[in-house]
């Protein structure tokens, strides 16, 4: 029946989108250095070798089209995904990074493939095609994130400038946790993902921010679930108690500070009392690149204005 | 035959039995719910208003709307079930099959996508004017594909109603894969975010719905002896199924404009109802209401306490429970 097809269609998206936010990557590490090819880089697809240095990349990934732009290697990027809105000069098309059209793929001619799920058999087309292809799944802590960082330095011929930018990003991390000093230290934290209230654990990379401020993640109850984004109940929520609300569907669901306090039962949750609800953009909250640090700035600013 | 002769078909004791227990029953679920959740509050304390602070605000803003949320969606899925199958005389018909649901899901989603958030409350806006369009278009096709409206022509229109709405949402997702994780939430079902104000939004449809349904059974059982029969007894059988095929219609969009999209209530409820307490319509249409929502209040239950506090979303907890047991009575009524 077509309704049931669609059901269970809609139910592997979910399961797919789900895991696609919260799958442990095998972490990417570099295998070689400098600007000498060929190089060899550990991706999630195994160790695959670059033979000369990348002119045609094509990034099918918003994180790892940010992290190239933080490594230097924007100018050899010939394409990107729909999704990838950051930076504003990102060759921005019309391919899909959930849904990819390997043919459209290879019609950039690249080099150099970039792609956070294996989805619709794209690697083993691309495979086929002789295009070499990194896989570079969400990454879960900040550590696996500054290692597809250097991958992508390896892979492009820029790592020297990966090292910088992982610098910069853990020294700017290091800056705002030292500002809160120990103020987030046994807070509870509720990191929103949708206004169904999905959530983020401690299992990602948000989560390993929070945790770096000494914060108490309350979907980490959800230990029965597989997905590191459970969705959680309104009166879990509540009961909860938590003292800083991340809303990280401010774009795609109009969420605010405003519509959080209005929601029932909702008015005596601490985080509201104190207005310590951290509104900040969705692709900031759920990309694990180089602007993690920009929401490591935004808590660090927001405990530090609690008014316990 | 007479209209009233076809309709007392009923075996006399059962009616009343029948509608005894399940509103018994559904008070049972409803109280069970509404105690049993983050904390479990004993019905006593509950009945009593001897609660803390924190306890009466969970259960009177959240828990409570959540409850009759889900018994008045349970119930308008589950009489329009009932009521499509009466007027295509087709046990397997519910609202998914003919388009209503497909068009409902079509439209919520081109709200999500167009509104971006803005404007939330033009998703179930967008629904309910979707479900009309769905089983709209399957009944006008239906109409013009057979001069005598058979209901096989109205079905088969229904399923090609649902795969072009199907597709056409495909399409939209495709292009703004961003609503990917909104919308299939949506689908999927959801009580969660249910409220006060989301009940008071769908209840004058329910309400207008549920009156004219009241009405539907004793139709519905002249029309089960046939067209001509029906006509000979002084029933205009294309005006009634059309009136019937609207109110159920607009209790599935309320339904569906409400709580997303929620398989197997409209389908199984009316069979297990149909199999217990007879074949009659008038009968049958009250207890579905009852029924289903009976069976949405404690999937309810399961799917918010069973990974508690993670939440199984409420569409896939009736699949799961609908799904094998409509299986496990078709092969029971082959077998008889």
């Amino acid at each position: 029946m077509f309704t049931r097809a669609r059901r269970y269609a809609a139910a592997l998206l979910a399961t797919a989108l789900i895991a696609g936010c919260a799958q442990t990557p095998s972490t990417p590490t570099t295998g070689s250095s400098g600007g000498a090819f060929p190089v060899t880089v550990k991706a999630s697809n195994g160790t695959v070798t670059i033979a000369a240095k990348p002119a045609r990349i094509v990034s099918l990934s918003p994180t790892a089209t940010e992290m190239l732009y933080a490594i230097g290697a924007g100018g050899e990027v010939k394409a990107v995904d729909d999704q990838s809105d950051f930076p504003a000069n990102a060759p921005r098309t019309k391919l899909s990074g959930f849904k990819p059209n390997a043919e459209a793929v290879a019609g950039y001619k690249p080099d150099l493939v970039l792609i956070q799920n294996d989805t619709n058999g794209l690697l083993a087309a691309l495979t086929r095609l002789k295009i070499t292809v990194l896989v570079l799944p969400s990454a879960t802590t900040l550590e696996a994130s500054y290692a597809q960082t250097l991958a992508l330095g390896t892979a492009t011929g820029h790592l020297p400038q990966a090292r910088q930018a992982v610098q910069a990003e853990k020294t700017k991390i290091a800056a705002a946790v030292s500002t809160a000093k120990d103020r987030g230290k046994g807070l509870k934290v509720y990191h929103e993902v949708d206004p169904t209230y999905f959530s983020a654990t401690s299992r990602t990379f948000a989560g390993d921010i929070y945790k770096l401020f000494g914060m108490v993640n309350i979907a980490d109850a959800a230990k029965a679930t597989a997905p590191d984004y459970p969705q959680l109940s309104a009166e879990f929520v509540v009961r909860s108690a938590p003292d800083v609300i991340v809303l990280a569907d401010t774009q795609c669901c109009a969420q605010s500070a405003a519509v959080v306090a209005k929601r029932p039962a909702f008015a005596n949750v601490p985080a509201v009392r104190t207005n310590t609800i951290v509104a900040i953009s969705d692709d900031i909250a759920s990309r694990w690149g180089p602007r993690a640090a920009d929401l490591a700035a935004a808590i660090s600013t927001a405990i530090v204005n609690r008014k316990a | 035959m007479t209209t009233r002769a076809v309709t007392d078909r009923v075996r006399p004791s059962r009616p009343a039995i029948a509608v005894i227990a399940v509103v018994l029953l559904l008070a049972l679920a409803m109280l069970l719910a509404v105690c049993v959740g983050s904390t479990v509050v004993s019905p006593l304390a509950l009945l009593t208003g001897r609660l803390s602070d924190v306890d009466a605000e969970v259960i009177l803003q959240l828990r409570l709307p959540r409850v009759l949320l889900a018994a008045l969606v349970g119930g308008m899925l589950s009489q329009a079930g009932a009521a499509y199958q009466g007027v295509f005389r087709n046990p397997l018909a519910d609202p998914y099959l003919l388009g209503a649901a497909a068009g409902a899901g079509l439209g919520a989603t081109a709200m999500i996508v167009l509104a971006r958030g803005t404007f939330a409350v033009a998703v179930p806006i967008g629904a309910f004017v979707g479900a009309m369009i769905g089983v709209g278009s399957a009944y006008v096709l239906g109409r013009a594909a057979s001069r005598t409206g058979g209901t096989a022509a109205l079905l088969l229109a229904g399923l090609a109603s649902t795969a072009f709405f199907t597709a056409v949402q495909t399409a939209l997702l495709q292009a703004h894969n961003s609503d990917l994780l909104q919308v299939t939430a949506w689908i999927l079902g959801q009580l969660g975010t249910a409220s006060w104000d989301s009940l008071g939004l769908i209840a004058p449809y329910a309400a207008v719905a549920a009156v004219l349904l009241a009405f539907a059974g004793r139709w519905l059982d002249v029309l089960s002896v046939g067209d001509d029969e029906a006509a000979s007894l002084g029933l205009r059988p294309e005006r009634v199924r059309f009136a019937i095929l609207l109110a159920a219609s607009l209790s599935t969009a309320a339904a569906v404009s409400a709580a997303g999209l929620i398989g197997f209530v409209g389908l199984v409820v009316p069979h297990i109802l149909r199999r217990l307490a007879g074949t009659s319509y008038r009968l049958l249409l009250p207890l579905s209401l009852f029924g289903g929502s009976i069976f949405l209040v404690l999937s309810d239950l399961l799917s918010r306490t069973a990974l508690y506090p993670a939440e199984i979303p409420i569409g896939v907890v009736t699949a799961f429970v609908g799904a094998p047991f409509f299986a496990f009575l078709l092969l029971v009524g082959n077998r008889q």
